[in-house]
């Protein structure tokens, strides 16, 4: 029976598609589409390719730890960096690659859309119909593991909103996930990724407002080679602190200064 | 639509069924025709990946799977590799994950063999390979066909294991499914919606071929 199981395990480490593979680049959700078009951009120019992982960036951050084979972190919290460079699973700290926003977001033509001066209103308003029995549900990322999760999670305690939106708040394993709750039928809102709300695929079916900068810490975004980072990896990476990068960037809504 | 995806799910699902299936008919015959000590929580433990979430089998092979673990360590003495977010864990977990779809349908076709024919075929002089080989396998081909079409199918659709184990890396550990449920968190719902109609014309392809022929061959014998 060992010998068997000792054959199964040889034959299974056989790669199972040959070939070199494209390095593995692991990227908070919040970039699901201005990394996908900064990618294309970059095969264009230098016929490399890379693919793309998008997730929470806590649960990439533990990955890593794991050993998981990503070349390049994009992380939404740079916390996260930080804590991985420590361990030692990365060449060095990395750089600020992008600094992110806040938005409320909630279905397009529900005509109800928030002001600037008071961003949150449809949050209050849920709070007071839940009163009389009406369940419109909040969404966020988990802030458990999710940067914008927990930008989320400030925006609304600095509100006072935290505690009282308890029973309506309903969590994203991402900040993608949350903007597909979101917007999803039984949902008041959410409060999302401005790159998202600004990304084709949303814009047509959604509206936002800005949430202040000043009502959550700073989304600074940092991104970091690992160590098993290879040449393509980091040509991507010295790529994407270019002006063509940063204009992509800054096109949906990240600055970048 | 993901052909890296459909790529990596139908070389998982071919490579378990190649391991599994020898596995299925050594093990069915076995807990069929032997009475020991233990048969029940051997029954058990091979049916716990029916019941078991796949969050908790993907959370314990995760642990197992580490290089400080026992398993982890003696695969890296092996490979000088890790198992997490690689194929071969993929792999080893839908191995796991697999065993009652593999093994239950076997066992199942070989206790409707009957002890005599068995004992029949010996005082025939036949030996007890001889048996297996032309008298009991192709009377359970029927239950080995189903635990193929199974195991495969099932191994098509599994979610929560792989994407424990495997993280959803492009090309390597992300199936269809996972791909399926990237889809959507890239709001590309046209995608998701052309990947799950594949999926599950392959899936139903599979089962209904299989359950065909098997009909057919019980029809046949009447």
């Amino acid at each position: 029976m060992r010998a068997l199981l000792l054959t199964v395990l040889m034959l299974a480490s056989m790669p199972a598609l040959a070939g070199a593979q494209p390095p593995i680049i692991a990227a908070a959700s919040d970039l699901q589409f201005a990394l996908t078009e900064a990618a294309e951009r970059f095969k264009e120019q230098t016929g490399s390719d890379v693919r793309l992982n998008f997730g929470s960036s806590g649960n990439f951050r533990r990955q890593i730890a794991q050993g998981a084979p990503f070349e390049l972190y994009l992380s939404a919290d740079e916390a996260y960096v930080f804590a991985l460079h420590q361990e030692g699973h990365t060449l060095d700290e990395g750089t600020i690659y992008a600094i992110g926003r806040l938005v409320w977001l909630q279905r397009s033509q529900r005509g109800d859309l928030p002001d600037e001066a008071a961003p949150l209103a449809g949050v209050e308003q849920a709070i007071a119909a839940l009163a009389n029995g009406a369940r419109e549900r909040i969404a966020l990322a988990n802030p458990e593991h999710a940067p914008y999760g927990v930008a989320a999670q400030q925006a609304l305690s600095h509100a006072s909103l935290w505690a009282p939106v308890a029973p309506l708040r309903v969590l994203g394993e991402n900040v993608s996930q949350a903007a597909q709750f979101a917007l999803a039928d039984d949902a008041r809102g959410g409060l999302v990724a401005y790159s998202l709300a600004l990304a084709p695929a949303l814009a047509q079916r959604s509206e936002y407002v800005l949430i202040p900068e000043e009502w959550h810490a700073p989304l600074r975004q940092r991104m970091v080679l690992t160590r098993q980072a290879g040449d393509v990896a980091k040509a991507f990476y010295a790529w994407l602190q270019e002006d063509e990068a940063l204009a992509i960037l800054k096109q949906y809504g990240f600055s970048t200064e | 639509m993901d052909w890296s995806a459909l790529s990596v799910s139908l070389h998982l699902a071919a490579l378990t069924c190649l391991f599994l299936l020898p596995v299925g008919i050594w093990a069915g015959r076995a807990l069929a025709t032997a009475r020991f000590r233990g048969k029940g929580l051997c029954e058990a433990l091979i049916a716990l990946p029916l019941v078991l979430p796949p969050t908790v089998l993907g959370f314990y092979l995760l642990q197992q799977f580490g290089r400080d673990a026992p398993l982890g360590s003696v695969w890296a003495t092996l490979t000088g590799g890790g198992l997490n977010f690689t194929f071969s864990g993929i792999l080893l977990a839908s191995l796991i994950a697999n065993l009652p779809f593999a093994i239950q349908p076997i066992q199942r076709a070989f206790e409707h063999v009957p002890t005599n024919l068995r004992e029949a075929a010996w005082c025939s002089g036949l030996s007890p390979w001889q048996t297996l080989w032309r008298i009991e396998l192709p009377l359970v081909w029927p239950g080995i066909l189903s635990a193929a079409a199974l195991t495969f199918a099932h191994t098509l659709g599994e979610f929560g294991v792989i994407l424990m184990v495997g993280g959803a890396i492009d090309g390597e550990t992300r199936t269809l499914a996972i791909a399926i449920y990237d889809r959507v968190q890239a709001f590309d719902e046209q995608g998701a919606a052309r990947m799950s109609a594949l999926l599950l014309l392959v899936s139903l392809t599979t089962l209904g071929l299989v359950y065909g022929l098997a009909g057919k061959r019980r029809w046949a014998r009447g």
